[in-house]
Protein backbone atom coordinates (compact mmCIF):
# COMPACT_ATOMS: atom_id res chain seq x y z
CA UNK A 1 0.00 0.00 0.00
CA UNK A 2 1.44 3.33 -1.08
CA UNK A 3 1.49 6.34 1.19
CA UNK A 4 2.16 9.95 0.24
CA UNK A 5 4.63 11.18 2.85
CA UNK A 6 5.57 14.81 3.38
CA UNK A 7 9.33 14.43 3.64
CA UNK A 8 11.92 17.05 4.50
CA UNK A 9 15.29 17.41 2.81
CA UNK A 10 17.93 16.49 5.42
CA UNK A 11 20.89 16.99 3.10
CA UNK A 12 21.55 17.28 -0.63
CA UNK A 13 25.11 16.86 -1.87
CA UNK A 14 27.09 16.17 -5.00
CA UNK A 15 27.78 12.49 -5.63
CA UNK A 16 30.00 13.12 -8.66
CA UNK A 17 29.84 15.43 -11.67
CA UNK A 18 26.12 15.78 -12.46
CA UNK A 19 25.09 13.27 -9.79
CA UNK A 20 23.37 14.07 -6.49
CA UNK A 21 22.66 12.41 -3.16
CA UNK A 22 19.28 13.50 -1.76
CA UNK A 23 18.71 12.49 1.86
CA UNK A 24 15.09 12.84 3.04
CA UNK A 25 13.64 12.65 6.51
CA UNK A 26 10.80 10.25 5.74
CA UNK A 27 10.15 8.02 8.72
CA UNK A 28 7.26 5.96 7.40
CA UNK A 29 8.83 5.31 4.00
CA UNK A 30 12.24 4.51 5.50
CA UNK A 31 10.78 1.65 7.50
CA UNK A 32 8.55 0.34 4.69
CA UNK A 33 10.88 0.31 1.65
CA UNK A 34 12.68 -2.82 0.47
CA UNK A 35 15.60 -2.85 -2.00
CA UNK A 36 14.57 -2.42 -5.62
CA UNK A 37 11.37 -0.57 -4.82
CA UNK A 38 11.08 3.04 -5.92
CA UNK A 39 9.51 6.30 -4.81
CA UNK A 40 7.55 8.85 -6.86
CA UNK A 41 8.63 12.39 -6.08
CA UNK A 42 6.68 15.61 -6.54
CA UNK A 43 9.60 17.80 -7.52
CA UNK A 44 9.66 21.12 -5.69
CA UNK A 45 10.44 23.91 -8.11
CA UNK A 46 8.44 22.43 -11.00
CA UNK A 47 5.05 23.92 -11.87
CA UNK A 48 2.14 22.55 -9.74
CA UNK A 49 0.77 20.47 -12.64
CA UNK A 50 4.08 18.72 -13.38
CA UNK A 51 4.09 14.94 -13.24
CA UNK A 52 6.03 13.21 -10.49
CA UNK A 53 9.43 11.68 -11.15
CA UNK A 54 10.32 8.11 -10.13
CA UNK A 55 13.61 7.42 -8.32
CA UNK A 56 15.21 4.23 -7.10
CA UNK A 57 16.32 4.13 -3.50
CA UNK A 58 20.00 4.11 -2.52
CA UNK A 59 19.34 3.60 1.16
CA UNK A 60 16.45 3.53 3.63
CA UNK A 61 17.42 3.39 7.23
CA UNK A 62 17.01 5.16 10.54
CA UNK A 63 14.11 7.36 9.40
CA UNK A 64 15.95 8.55 6.31
CA UNK A 65 15.53 7.73 2.62
CA UNK A 66 18.49 8.41 0.34
CA UNK A 67 18.17 8.85 -3.43
CA UNK A 68 21.11 8.86 -5.81
CA UNK A 69 20.25 10.45 -9.15
CA UNK A 70 21.72 12.01 -12.26
CA UNK A 71 20.65 15.42 -13.52
CA UNK A 72 19.29 14.46 -16.95
CA UNK A 73 16.27 16.66 -17.66
CA UNK A 74 13.90 19.34 -16.50
CA UNK A 75 12.67 17.42 -13.45
CA UNK A 76 16.05 16.40 -12.07
CA UNK A 77 17.46 19.87 -12.80
CA UNK A 78 14.69 21.38 -10.67
CA UNK A 79 15.12 18.76 -7.97
CA UNK A 80 18.85 19.48 -7.82
CA UNK A 81 18.10 22.94 -6.43
CA UNK A 82 16.19 21.61 -3.37
CA UNK A 83 17.85 22.65 -0.12
CA UNK A 84 18.01 21.22 3.39
CA UNK A 85 14.73 21.95 5.15
CA UNK A 86 12.64 22.01 1.94
CA UNK A 87 9.50 19.86 1.92
CA UNK A 88 9.10 17.15 -0.68
CA UNK A 89 6.02 14.95 -1.23
CA UNK A 90 7.10 11.36 -1.76
CA UNK A 91 4.78 8.52 -2.79
CA UNK A 92 5.92 5.02 -1.91
CA UNK A 93 6.94 2.31 -1.36
CA UNK A 94 6.21 1.37 -4.98
CA UNK A 95 6.71 -1.70 -7.14
CA UNK A 96 8.25 -5.13 -6.71
CA UNK A 97 11.83 -5.08 -5.46
CA UNK A 98 14.65 -7.61 -5.35
CA UNK A 99 14.33 -10.85 -3.35
CA UNK A 100 15.48 -10.51 0.24
CA UNK A 101 18.09 -13.28 0.04
CA UNK A 102 20.35 -14.68 -2.65
CA UNK A 103 20.41 -18.38 -3.47
CA UNK A 104 24.03 -18.17 -4.62
CA UNK A 105 26.92 -15.73 -4.76
CA UNK A 106 25.23 -12.31 -5.16
CA UNK A 107 26.58 -10.65 -8.31
CA UNK A 108 25.44 -7.02 -8.53
CA UNK A 109 25.92 -5.32 -11.88
CA UNK A 110 25.44 -1.57 -12.08
CA UNK A 111 25.86 1.13 -14.70
CA UNK A 112 26.02 4.81 -13.69
CA UNK A 113 23.31 5.75 -11.20
CA UNK A 114 21.97 2.22 -11.58
CA UNK A 115 24.14 1.36 -8.59
CA UNK A 116 21.55 3.10 -6.37
CA UNK A 117 19.19 0.16 -5.68
CA UNK A 118 22.17 -2.21 -5.64
CA UNK A 119 23.63 -0.38 -2.65
CA UNK A 120 20.38 -0.76 -0.71
CA UNK A 121 20.33 -4.42 -1.77
CA UNK A 122 23.92 -5.09 -0.68
CA UNK A 123 23.20 -3.51 2.66
CA UNK A 124 20.16 -5.72 3.28
CA UNK A 125 21.66 -8.93 1.86
CA UNK A 126 24.52 -8.79 4.41
CA UNK A 127 26.25 -11.48 2.35
CA UNK A 128 30.06 -11.40 2.57
CA UNK A 129 30.29 -13.04 -0.89
CA UNK A 130 28.67 -10.02 -2.63
CA UNK A 131 30.53 -8.66 -5.65
CA UNK A 132 29.64 -5.37 -7.37
CA UNK A 133 30.53 -5.01 -11.03
CA UNK A 134 30.29 -1.40 -11.97
CA UNK A 135 30.72 0.31 -15.30
CA UNK A 136 30.70 3.80 -16.71
CA UNK A 137 31.98 5.84 -19.62
CA UNK A 138 34.69 7.38 -17.44
CA UNK A 139 35.72 7.28 -13.79
CA UNK A 140 33.32 10.19 -13.22
CA UNK A 141 30.39 7.78 -13.69
CA UNK A 142 31.55 5.49 -10.88
CA UNK A 143 29.43 6.45 -7.93
CA UNK A 144 29.46 5.77 -4.21
CA UNK A 145 32.12 3.08 -4.43
CA UNK A 146 33.26 3.96 -0.90
CA UNK A 147 29.76 3.17 0.34
CA UNK A 148 29.91 -0.32 -1.20
CA UNK A 149 33.41 -0.91 0.16
CA UNK A 150 32.22 0.13 3.63
CA UNK A 151 29.68 -2.73 3.38
CA UNK A 152 32.51 -5.15 2.63
CA UNK A 153 31.47 -5.56 -1.02
CA UNK A 154 34.15 -6.68 -3.50
CA UNK A 155 34.05 -3.92 -6.17
CA UNK A 156 35.21 -4.65 -9.74
CA UNK A 157 35.37 -1.78 -12.21
CA UNK A 158 35.34 -1.21 -15.95
CA UNK A 159 35.28 2.11 -17.82
CA UNK A 160 34.94 2.67 -21.56
CA UNK A 161 37.95 4.99 -21.62
CA UNK A 162 40.05 3.01 -19.15
CA UNK A 163 40.24 5.93 -16.70
CA UNK A 164 39.48 3.49 -13.88
CA UNK A 165 39.56 -0.30 -13.64
CA UNK A 166 39.49 -2.47 -16.74
CA UNK A 167 39.11 -0.71 -20.12
CA UNK A 168 35.88 -1.71 -21.82
CA UNK A 169 32.44 -2.75 -20.70
CA UNK A 170 31.49 -4.07 -17.29
CA UNK A 171 30.64 -7.39 -18.93
CA UNK A 172 34.43 -7.96 -19.13
CA UNK A 173 35.06 -8.44 -15.40
CA UNK A 174 31.57 -9.96 -15.05
CA UNK A 175 32.26 -12.70 -17.60
CA UNK A 176 35.61 -13.47 -15.96
CA UNK A 177 33.86 -13.97 -12.62
CA UNK A 178 31.07 -16.05 -14.18
CA UNK A 179 33.69 -18.36 -15.75
CA UNK A 180 35.41 -18.75 -12.42
CA UNK A 181 32.17 -19.53 -10.55
CA UNK A 182 31.04 -21.98 -13.22
CA UNK A 183 34.50 -23.63 -13.03
CA UNK A 184 33.98 -24.16 -9.33
CA UNK A 185 30.39 -25.26 -9.85
CA UNK A 186 29.21 -22.54 -7.50
CA UNK A 187 25.68 -21.15 -7.91
CA UNK A 188 25.22 -17.41 -8.30
CA UNK A 189 22.41 -14.91 -8.61
CA UNK A 190 22.50 -11.77 -10.76
CA UNK A 191 21.03 -8.40 -9.78
CA UNK A 192 21.28 -5.43 -12.13
CA UNK A 193 20.21 -1.86 -12.74
CA UNK A 194 21.48 0.54 -15.40
CA UNK A 195 21.12 1.31 -19.10
CA UNK A 196 18.95 -1.10 -21.15
CA UNK A 197 21.96 -2.49 -23.06
CA UNK A 198 23.56 -3.56 -19.80
CA UNK A 199 20.30 -4.99 -18.46
CA UNK A 200 19.87 -7.15 -21.54
CA UNK A 201 23.49 -8.34 -21.37
CA UNK A 202 23.01 -9.41 -17.74
CA UNK A 203 19.59 -10.98 -18.38
CA UNK A 204 21.02 -12.99 -21.30
CA UNK A 205 23.82 -14.29 -19.06
CA UNK A 206 21.42 -15.29 -16.27
CA UNK A 207 19.15 -17.14 -18.69
CA UNK A 208 22.10 -18.83 -20.46
CA UNK A 209 23.55 -19.95 -17.13
CA UNK A 210 20.19 -21.12 -15.78
CA UNK A 211 20.75 -18.93 -12.73
CA UNK A 212 18.28 -16.40 -11.25
CA UNK A 213 18.58 -12.91 -12.69
CA UNK A 214 16.79 -9.83 -11.36
CA UNK A 215 16.56 -6.91 -13.75
CA UNK A 216 15.55 -3.43 -12.54
CA UNK A 217 14.08 -1.30 -15.34
CA UNK A 218 14.28 2.50 -15.45
CA UNK A 219 11.27 4.01 -17.23
CA UNK A 220 9.41 7.29 -17.44
CA UNK A 221 6.26 6.91 -15.39
CA UNK A 222 3.01 8.75 -14.85
CA UNK A 223 1.07 7.43 -11.84
CA UNK A 224 3.64 5.08 -10.29
CA UNK A 225 0.93 2.90 -8.73
CA UNK A 226 -0.37 0.82 -11.65
CA UNK A 227 -3.33 3.01 -12.51
CA UNK A 228 -2.40 4.52 -15.87
CA UNK A 229 -0.53 1.83 -17.86
CA UNK A 230 2.04 4.27 -19.30
CA UNK A 231 5.25 2.46 -18.22
CA UNK A 232 4.95 -0.78 -20.12
CA UNK A 233 7.62 -3.46 -20.51
CA UNK A 234 6.98 -6.43 -22.77
CA UNK A 235 7.22 -9.70 -20.84
CA UNK A 236 6.16 -13.31 -21.35
CA UNK A 237 2.97 -12.30 -19.52
CA UNK A 238 2.18 -9.55 -22.05
CA UNK A 239 2.39 -5.80 -21.53
CA UNK A 240 3.52 -5.52 -17.91
CA UNK A 241 3.66 -2.34 -15.89
CA UNK A 242 7.16 -1.37 -14.71
CA UNK A 243 5.65 0.37 -11.68
CA UNK A 244 3.74 -2.66 -10.34
CA UNK A 245 4.92 -5.91 -11.92
CA UNK A 246 8.39 -4.28 -11.93
CA UNK A 247 10.58 -2.34 -11.69
CA UNK A 248 12.48 -5.55 -10.88
CA UNK A 249 11.65 -8.32 -13.36
CA UNK A 250 12.87 -11.89 -13.61
CA UNK A 251 15.43 -12.17 -16.42
CA UNK A 252 13.53 -15.00 -18.12
CA UNK A 253 10.27 -13.04 -18.14
CA UNK A 254 11.56 -10.10 -20.17
CA UNK A 255 10.90 -9.77 -23.90
CA UNK A 256 13.47 -7.39 -25.44
CA UNK B 1 -23.27 21.36 7.10
CA UNK B 2 -23.58 21.44 3.35
CA UNK B 3 -25.44 18.52 1.78
CA UNK B 4 -22.87 17.07 -0.63
CA UNK B 5 -25.08 14.25 -1.98
CA UNK B 6 -25.95 14.23 -5.65
CA UNK B 7 -27.95 11.95 -7.91
CA UNK B 8 -26.23 11.40 -11.22
CA UNK B 9 -28.92 9.86 -13.40
CA UNK B 10 -29.82 7.30 -10.75
CA UNK B 11 -26.32 6.86 -9.35
CA UNK B 12 -26.38 8.12 -5.77
CA UNK B 13 -23.08 9.74 -4.79
CA UNK B 14 -22.35 10.88 -1.23
CA UNK B 15 -19.94 13.46 -2.57
CA UNK B 16 -20.05 15.07 -6.04
CA UNK B 17 -16.42 14.10 -6.78
CA UNK B 18 -15.56 11.05 -8.89
CA UNK B 19 -12.43 9.89 -10.68
CA UNK B 20 -12.04 9.94 -14.46
CA UNK B 21 -11.66 6.70 -16.41
CA UNK B 22 -8.08 5.76 -17.26
CA UNK B 23 -6.56 7.87 -14.52
CA UNK B 24 -7.52 5.73 -11.55
CA UNK B 25 -6.88 2.16 -12.68
CA UNK B 26 -9.58 -0.20 -11.48
CA UNK B 27 -10.18 1.84 -8.35
CA UNK B 28 -8.00 0.09 -5.77
CA UNK B 29 -4.51 1.12 -6.90
CA UNK B 30 -4.51 4.36 -4.91
CA UNK B 31 -5.62 2.81 -1.59
CA UNK B 32 -3.42 4.37 1.07
CA UNK B 33 -2.64 7.50 -0.93
CA UNK B 34 -6.16 8.82 -1.68
CA UNK B 35 -8.84 9.64 0.91
CA UNK B 36 -11.63 7.44 -0.44
CA UNK B 37 -14.16 8.88 2.03
CA UNK B 38 -14.21 12.01 -0.17
CA UNK B 39 -15.00 10.07 -3.34
CA UNK B 40 -18.58 9.83 -4.57
CA UNK B 41 -17.70 7.26 -7.24
CA UNK B 42 -14.77 5.66 -8.97
CA UNK B 43 -14.73 5.27 -12.75
CA UNK B 44 -12.75 2.20 -13.73
CA UNK B 45 -10.40 1.92 -16.69
CA UNK B 46 -12.09 1.04 -20.00
CA UNK B 47 -13.17 -2.56 -20.53
CA UNK B 48 -14.13 -4.31 -23.73
CA UNK B 49 -15.20 -7.91 -24.38
CA UNK B 50 -11.75 -9.44 -24.84
CA UNK B 51 -8.32 -8.60 -23.39
CA UNK B 52 -6.61 -5.77 -25.30
CA UNK B 53 -2.84 -5.09 -25.32
CA UNK B 54 -2.90 -1.32 -25.87
CA UNK B 55 -0.36 0.71 -27.83
CA UNK B 56 3.44 0.39 -28.14
CA UNK B 57 5.70 2.56 -25.97
CA UNK B 58 6.15 5.47 -25.51
CA UNK B 59 2.58 6.02 -24.43
CA UNK B 60 2.77 9.45 -22.84
CA UNK B 61 4.50 12.78 -23.00
CA UNK B 62 4.33 15.65 -20.55
CA UNK B 63 3.38 19.05 -22.00
CA UNK B 64 3.00 22.46 -20.33
CA UNK B 65 -0.04 22.22 -18.07
CA UNK B 66 -0.89 18.68 -19.02
CA UNK B 67 -0.23 15.34 -20.57
CA UNK B 68 -0.69 13.72 -23.98
CA UNK B 69 -1.37 10.00 -23.76
CA UNK B 70 -1.89 7.12 -26.14
CA UNK B 71 -2.19 4.21 -23.74
CA UNK B 72 -4.52 2.49 -26.17
CA UNK B 73 -7.05 1.11 -23.69
CA UNK B 74 -4.96 -1.81 -22.47
CA UNK B 75 -7.27 -4.03 -20.45
CA UNK B 76 -8.06 -7.53 -19.32
CA UNK B 77 -11.48 -8.01 -20.88
CA UNK B 78 -14.87 -8.25 -19.24
CA UNK B 79 -14.54 -11.82 -17.94
CA UNK B 80 -11.42 -11.10 -15.88
CA UNK B 81 -12.91 -7.77 -14.83
CA UNK B 82 -16.02 -9.42 -13.37
CA UNK B 83 -14.28 -12.46 -11.92
CA UNK B 84 -11.30 -10.76 -10.27
CA UNK B 85 -11.22 -6.98 -10.57
CA UNK B 86 -14.64 -6.02 -9.26
CA UNK B 87 -14.55 -8.43 -6.26
CA UNK B 88 -11.06 -7.21 -5.37
CA UNK B 89 -12.22 -3.60 -5.64
CA UNK B 90 -15.23 -4.28 -3.39
CA UNK B 91 -12.94 -5.90 -0.82
CA UNK B 92 -10.43 -3.04 -0.86
CA UNK B 93 -12.89 -0.16 -1.19
CA UNK B 94 -16.11 -1.13 0.56
CA UNK B 95 -18.43 1.79 0.06
CA UNK B 96 -17.52 3.83 -3.01
CA UNK B 97 -19.73 3.07 -6.04
CA UNK B 98 -17.96 1.87 -9.18
CA UNK B 99 -18.78 3.18 -12.65
CA UNK B 100 -17.58 0.68 -15.26
CA UNK B 101 -16.28 2.33 -18.42
CA UNK B 102 -16.97 0.22 -21.52
CA UNK B 103 -15.89 0.33 -25.14
CA UNK B 104 -15.95 -1.88 -28.21
CA UNK B 105 -15.33 -2.19 -31.92
CA UNK B 106 -18.97 -2.80 -32.85
CA UNK B 107 -22.43 -1.86 -31.59
CA UNK B 108 -22.98 -5.52 -30.68
CA UNK B 109 -19.80 -5.62 -28.59
CA UNK B 110 -20.87 -2.60 -26.56
CA UNK B 111 -24.24 -4.20 -25.87
CA UNK B 112 -22.69 -7.51 -24.88
CA UNK B 113 -20.18 -5.93 -22.48
CA UNK B 114 -22.99 -3.90 -20.88
CA UNK B 115 -25.18 -6.99 -20.56
CA UNK B 116 -22.33 -9.01 -19.03
CA UNK B 117 -21.89 -6.34 -16.33
CA UNK B 118 -25.32 -7.29 -14.95
CA UNK B 119 -25.66 -5.48 -11.64
CA UNK B 120 -22.09 -6.13 -10.45
CA UNK B 121 -21.18 -2.45 -10.89
CA UNK B 122 -23.16 0.66 -9.96
CA UNK B 123 -23.27 2.45 -13.31
CA UNK B 124 -21.94 2.21 -16.85
CA UNK B 125 -20.10 4.91 -18.75
CA UNK B 126 -19.68 4.45 -22.50
CA UNK B 127 -16.46 5.55 -24.17
CA UNK B 128 -17.62 6.40 -27.69
CA UNK B 129 -14.29 7.86 -28.84
CA UNK B 130 -12.95 4.55 -30.16
CA UNK B 131 -13.01 3.38 -33.78
CA UNK B 132 -16.06 1.64 -35.22
CA UNK B 133 -14.54 -1.27 -37.14
CA UNK B 134 -17.53 -1.31 -39.53
CA UNK B 135 -17.06 2.38 -40.38
CA UNK B 136 -13.44 2.48 -41.46
CA UNK B 137 -12.09 3.75 -38.17
CA UNK B 138 -14.52 6.62 -37.66
CA UNK B 139 -15.36 6.82 -33.99
CA UNK B 140 -18.86 6.03 -32.74
CA UNK B 141 -19.05 9.42 -31.09
CA UNK B 142 -18.48 11.56 -34.18
CA UNK B 143 -21.73 10.74 -36.00
CA UNK B 144 -24.97 11.48 -34.09
CA UNK B 145 -26.80 8.67 -35.96
CA UNK B 146 -24.18 6.05 -35.05
CA UNK B 147 -24.02 7.44 -31.52
CA UNK B 148 -27.80 7.04 -31.21
CA UNK B 149 -27.56 3.47 -32.45
CA UNK B 150 -24.85 2.39 -30.03
CA UNK B 151 -26.39 4.13 -27.01
CA UNK B 152 -29.81 2.60 -27.82
CA UNK B 153 -28.24 -0.86 -28.00
CA UNK B 154 -26.53 -0.46 -24.63
CA UNK B 155 -29.71 1.01 -23.14
CA UNK B 156 -31.57 -2.17 -24.08
CA UNK B 157 -28.79 -4.28 -22.53
CA UNK B 158 -28.63 -2.70 -19.08
CA UNK B 159 -30.87 -1.22 -16.41
CA UNK B 160 -27.92 0.42 -14.64
CA UNK B 161 -27.53 4.20 -14.71
CA UNK B 162 -26.05 4.83 -18.15
CA UNK B 163 -23.57 7.62 -18.87
CA UNK B 164 -22.16 8.48 -22.29
CA UNK B 165 -18.75 10.17 -22.41
CA UNK B 166 -18.67 12.75 -25.18
CA UNK B 167 -15.73 13.81 -27.29
CA UNK B 168 -14.76 17.49 -27.34
CA UNK B 169 -13.65 17.68 -30.97
CA UNK B 170 -17.01 18.44 -32.60
CA UNK B 171 -18.25 21.71 -34.10
CA UNK B 172 -21.22 21.69 -31.69
CA UNK B 173 -21.89 19.24 -28.90
CA UNK B 174 -25.67 19.77 -29.12
CA UNK B 175 -26.60 17.07 -31.73
CA UNK B 176 -24.58 14.51 -29.77
CA UNK B 177 -26.26 15.50 -26.51
CA UNK B 178 -29.68 15.16 -28.17
CA UNK B 179 -28.78 11.78 -29.69
CA UNK B 180 -27.77 10.39 -26.29
CA UNK B 181 -30.85 11.82 -24.59
CA UNK B 182 -33.15 10.37 -27.22
CA UNK B 183 -31.42 6.97 -27.02
CA UNK B 184 -32.10 6.72 -23.29
CA UNK B 185 -28.86 7.80 -21.61
CA UNK B 186 -29.28 8.79 -17.95
CA UNK B 187 -26.34 11.20 -17.81
CA UNK B 188 -23.47 12.54 -19.89
CA UNK B 189 -19.76 12.69 -19.11
CA UNK B 190 -17.67 15.37 -20.68
CA UNK B 191 -15.07 15.87 -21.79
CA UNK B 192 -12.92 13.08 -23.16
CA UNK B 193 -9.33 14.02 -24.07
CA UNK B 194 -8.63 16.44 -26.93
CA UNK B 195 -6.79 14.88 -29.92
CA UNK B 196 -3.18 16.06 -29.80
CA UNK B 197 0.32 15.45 -31.11
CA UNK B 198 3.85 16.23 -29.96
CA UNK B 199 6.84 16.13 -32.34
CA UNK B 200 10.49 15.70 -31.39
CA UNK B 201 12.10 18.29 -33.67
CA UNK B 202 15.57 16.74 -33.38
CA UNK B 203 14.50 13.30 -34.62
CA UNK B 204 11.58 14.77 -36.65
CA UNK B 205 9.41 11.96 -35.29
CA UNK B 206 6.21 12.00 -33.25
CA UNK B 207 7.06 11.42 -29.59
CA UNK B 208 4.25 8.91 -29.06
CA UNK B 209 4.59 5.51 -30.71
CA UNK B 210 0.94 5.87 -31.73
CA UNK B 211 1.92 9.22 -33.35
CA UNK B 212 -1.11 11.00 -31.84
CA UNK B 213 -2.83 10.88 -28.48
CA UNK B 214 -5.25 12.67 -26.20
CA UNK B 215 -4.54 15.86 -24.29
CA UNK B 216 -5.62 16.16 -20.65
CA UNK B 217 -4.68 18.25 -17.65
CA UNK B 218 -5.11 21.82 -16.52
CA UNK B 219 -4.65 23.21 -20.04
CA UNK B 220 -7.95 21.66 -21.23
CA UNK B 221 -10.08 23.07 -18.40
CA UNK B 222 -11.49 26.23 -20.07
CA UNK B 223 -12.41 24.23 -23.18
CA UNK B 224 -14.16 21.67 -20.99
CA UNK B 225 -16.12 24.34 -19.11
CA UNK B 226 -17.45 25.69 -22.42
CA UNK B 227 -18.58 22.24 -23.54
CA UNK B 228 -20.32 21.55 -20.22
CA UNK B 229 -22.05 24.93 -20.51
CA UNK B 230 -23.20 24.14 -24.06
CA UNK B 231 -24.42 20.67 -23.05
CA UNK B 232 -26.32 22.00 -20.03
CA UNK B 233 -28.11 24.51 -22.23
CA UNK B 234 -29.19 21.70 -24.54
CA UNK B 235 -30.43 19.07 -22.08
CA UNK B 236 -31.85 18.36 -18.64
CA UNK B 237 -29.70 15.25 -18.32
CA UNK B 238 -27.28 15.43 -15.39
CA UNK B 239 -23.66 16.03 -16.39
CA UNK B 240 -20.47 14.52 -14.98
CA UNK B 241 -17.86 17.16 -15.82
CA UNK B 242 -14.15 16.51 -16.16
CA UNK B 243 -11.15 18.08 -17.77
CA UNK B 244 -8.31 19.74 -15.90
CA UNK B 245 -9.63 19.83 -12.33
CA UNK B 246 -6.70 20.58 -10.02
CA UNK B 247 -8.53 22.44 -7.25
CA UNK B 248 -12.00 23.30 -5.95
CA UNK B 249 -12.23 26.43 -8.11
CA UNK B 250 -11.86 24.33 -11.26
CA UNK B 251 -14.64 22.02 -10.04
CA UNK B 252 -16.97 24.86 -9.00
CA UNK B 253 -16.72 26.41 -12.47
CA UNK B 254 -18.09 23.14 -13.83
CA UNK B 255 -21.02 23.15 -11.37
CA UNK B 256 -21.89 26.74 -12.26
CA UNK B 257 -21.74 25.83 -15.96
CA UNK B 258 -24.24 23.02 -15.37
CA UNK B 259 -22.52 19.95 -13.95
CA UNK B 260 -24.19 17.73 -11.35
CA UNK B 261 -20.93 16.02 -10.40
CA UNK B 262 -17.26 16.29 -11.36
CA UNK B 263 -14.39 13.88 -11.96
CA UNK B 264 -10.72 14.41 -11.14
CA UNK B 265 -8.29 12.82 -13.59
CA UNK B 266 -4.77 13.76 -14.58
CA UNK B 267 -4.24 15.84 -11.42
CA UNK B 268 -4.25 12.67 -9.30
CA UNK B 269 -0.98 11.62 -10.96
CA UNK B 270 0.70 14.72 -9.56
CA UNK B 271 -1.17 14.86 -6.26
CA UNK B 272 -3.28 11.96 -4.96
CA UNK B 273 -4.58 14.47 -2.39
CA UNK B 274 -6.46 16.50 -5.03
CA UNK B 275 -9.69 14.52 -4.56
CA UNK B 276 -9.95 15.46 -0.88
CA UNK B 277 -8.91 19.08 -1.47
CA UNK B 278 -11.52 19.49 -4.22
CA UNK B 279 -14.27 17.91 -2.11
CA UNK B 280 -13.49 20.01 0.97
CA UNK B 281 -13.11 23.15 -1.12
CA UNK B 282 -16.54 22.70 -2.73
CA UNK B 283 -18.17 22.37 0.70
CA UNK B 284 -16.33 25.43 1.97
CA UNK B 285 -17.46 27.44 -1.09
CA UNK B 286 -21.09 26.38 -0.61
CA UNK B 287 -20.99 27.49 3.02
CA UNK B 288 -19.35 30.79 2.17
CA UNK B 289 -21.96 31.55 -0.51
CA UNK B 290 -24.99 30.29 1.42
CA UNK B 291 -25.72 27.19 -0.65
CA UNK B 292 -27.27 24.50 1.54
CA UNK B 293 -26.50 21.72 -0.90
CA UNK B 294 -24.02 21.25 -3.69
CA UNK B 295 -26.88 20.44 -6.08
CA UNK B 296 -27.96 24.10 -5.82
CA UNK B 297 -24.71 25.01 -7.58
CA UNK B 298 -25.68 23.19 -10.76
CA UNK B 299 -26.22 25.76 -13.48
CA UNK B 300 -26.15 28.61 -10.93
CA UNK B 301 -24.27 30.81 -13.37
CA UNK B 302 -25.56 34.38 -13.13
Amino acid sequence: MAINENATVASHDDAGPGYRFLVLDATRLASALVPGQFVHVRVPGLEPTALRRPFSVFDADDGKVTLLYKVVGRGTAALATARAGDEVEVLGPLGHGFPSASKGVPLLVGGGYGVAPLHFLAKRLKDSRTILFVGGRTKDDLLALDRFEALGVDVRIATNDGSAGEKGFVTGPLDAALDELRGRGEPFELFTCGPDGLLKAVADRAVAAGMPGWISMDRHMVCGVGACYACIQKTVHGNSRCCVEGPVFKAEDLVW
Amino acid sequence: MVNMEVNLGGLKMHTPVATASGTFGYGFEYVGAVDYSKLGAVTAKGIRLEPWPGNPMPRHVEVPGGLVNAIGLQGTGVEHFLKYTVPWYRKQVADVPMIANIWGGTVEEYAEVAARMGDTVDAIEMNVSCPNVKAGGHTFGQDPKVLHEVVSAVRKATTLPLLVKLAPNVPSVVPYVKACEDAGADALSLINTIPAMVIDIETRRPVLANRTGGLSGRCVHPAAVKLVYDAHNATKLPLLAMGGIYDAKDAIEFFLAGATAVAVGTATFTDPGVVAKVCDGIAEYCERHGFLSVSQLTGALV
